[in-house]
């Protein structure tokens, strides 16, 4: 045997034909769907152009990004109580954590908003008081209840739903030791939460909650059905004026996708630096 | 007068008792060796020591006060969460499985509980975990994390971190039982230099040479009760229970 002419080292790749007669044929579809849509008309390509840097457009913009950020910091920050209540061993506070976990995920977001919207028609006003005795504080809900506070409630109140579960997942990801090790050491569950096991879990949490993020942003499109001024609901102004509906949908859809995917280069950032955080082979 | 007392003491899980009625003193300074088969209850008696697990019967206290329990108007009651956390802080504990904070330095697994829990100013601390490394020989190891040491160097910072909190009473859940063999030793030799220095430990273990060198006192427990107890020397080389004998001559014989 010549073990000099058989050695791996000088192995060559065969060429790869099938694969190089995919991409071809992969690459004319594209080429040609591409073709189509540019040479369709319809589209409206200069009607996008001209639009797609509008000040309506931008404000709408800006207030589907605000809404995005206000509703899922208030996700985040009332889910991770409900976390909490969820996995405590109190009866009472992981039953109430489970109801509100059921009924929020359970509905659509979009009744869920409207709901929100028409509250005044349920309660019209709102009152702080003591059960059965003395209203400290109340309001009348139309002057709580405008579309901005009714889609912030929406929205929030549901992502806390989800961010709740998720944040349940990392908790419970966290190895059993880890509570051990600070029960042993005297302490006290907020204290061992913050320091010890929150630190463990976000490796589990922060992929998922990226993902609720980029959903989110499309979800604020839900709040054009309440008169809220977001990206969906200045585009459909507009094209309820000029009936240019598919370039001002366009419009809409480009902006989603580029904030999306400056999202997804940030998730991939924070992810690849909480991959290192748990690789600690090399110093740091 | 004893610092840790246990009397009557049962703890079923479910239907499976576990403990079926422990006495047990240990005296403050003293080592004592707990050995017996697996499933003998020794782990879950340490464990109910510091209460991380509930005992269903009998007293268990240290340094006389009853663990888990009050008398209030001469009515015995359950303390509450935050108080049972108090109690805690006194005992020190290593694990089977190290349990050290991996998001962590070496140092700051040391320095998490006195600062955090007990309050000590963080310069203290600092010069505390640092002396208590290089008493471990891990004093190059202080920004190492958890992942980048081995197996008998983790052990050696969590025993470092148990030290820190400086405990009247130091448990050891078989220490050693997740090491490779190899590492065992360096381990062993930590906790034989701990226990001359009058440190009151409680060892669970299967380590037997262990017990013979560094044990003041060996207790023999099966099938959830303490059958045997003594001396190393009475109870390793003149076993009279017959289990104890025969659980040392399947070991001997190895």
């Amino acid at each position: 045997m010549d073990d000099a002419a058989r050695d791996v080292a000088r192995a060559h790749r065969p060429f790869p034909l099938g694969r190089g007669l995919l991409w071809l044929a992969v690459m004319l579809i594209a080429a040609d769907f591409a073709w189509i849509v540019a040479g369709n008309g319809n589209f409206g390509w200069p009607v996008v152009a001209s639009y797609l840097t509008t000040a309506s457009v931008l404000e709408g913009l800006s207030v589907t990004l605000g809404l995005t950020v206000v509703a899922m910091t208030l996700g985040v920050l009332i889910g991770l109580p409900i976390a909490i209540a969820r996995l405590s061993n109190d009866r009472l506070l992981g039953g109430l954590a489970g109801l509100y976990i059921w009924f929020f995920r359970g509905t659509p977001l979009l009744v869920q908003l409207i709901f929100w919207y028409n509250l005044s028609t349920l309660f019209p006003e709102i009152a702080i008081s003591i059960p059965f005795g003395p209203t400290l504080l109340h309001w009348n809900t139309n002057d709580v209840i405008t579309p901005m506070t009714a889609a912030i409630a929406g929205l929030s109140l549901n992502e806390a739903a989800y961010m709740a579960e998720i944040i349940r997942g990392g908790l419970l990801s966290v190895d059993r030791g880890q509570v051990e090790a600070t029960d042993a050491f005297g302490m006290t569950r907020a204290y061992a939460l913050r320091r010890i096991i929150l630190p463990q879990a976000m490796r589990a949490i922060v992929p998922p909650t990226g993902n609720q993020l980029i959903s989110m942003i499309k979800a604020t499109s839900l709040v054009s059905v309440i008169a809220m001024a977001d990206l969906l609901y200045s585009v459909q102004t507009i094209y309820n004026r000029t009936f240019e509906v598919i370039p001002m949908l366009l419009v809409a859809v480009l902006w989603y996708l580029l904030v999306t995917s400056v999202l997804n280069v940030g998730q991939g950032w924070l992810e690849r630096r909480f991959a290192r955080g748990s690789e600690r082979g090399q110093p740091a | 007068m004893s610092l840790v007392r246990i009397r009557n003491v049962h703890k079923s899980f479910g239907a499976l008792e576990v403990l079926k009625g422990i006495d047990l003193d240990v005296a403050a300074g003293e080592v004592v060796v707990i050995l017996g088969p697996s499933g003998s209850g020794k782990s879950t008696l340490l464990r109910c020591i510091n209460h991380l697990e509930a005992i269903d019967r009998g007293v268990i206290d240290v340094d006389g006060a009853q663990i888990g329990h009050t008398m209030r108007h001469s009515r015995l009651v359950k303390l509450s969460a935050a108080a049972i956390v108090r109690q805690r802080r006194q005992i020190g504990m290593v694990f089977q499985s190290f349990n050290l904070y991996p998001h962590m330095t070496a140092l700051e697994n040391i320095i998490e509980a006195p600062v955090g829990v007990h309050g000590e100013p963080r310069a203290a601390a600092i010069a505390h975990a640092h002396e208590l490394l290089a008493r471990m020989g891990l004093a190059d190891k202080a920004t190492a994390y958890p992942r980048q040491l081995s197996g008998g160097q983790q052990q050696r910072v969590a025993i470092a971190r148990a030290l820190a909190i400086r405990p009247k009473l130091l448990l050891f859940d078989e220490p050693t039982s997740a090491l490779d063999p190899e590492l065992v030793g360096e381990v062993l030799a930590t906790m034989r230099d701990l226990a001359g220095q009058g440190l009151t430990m409680i060892v669970v273990t299967h380590e037997i040479g262990f017990a013979r060198d560094a044990a003041d006192r060996v207790v023999f427990m099966d099938d959830g009760h303490v059958i045997e107890q003594g001396t190393p020397a009475a109870v390793l080389e003149a076993p009279t229970h017959p289990r104890t004998r025969l659980f040392l001559s399947r070991f001997m014989r190895q």
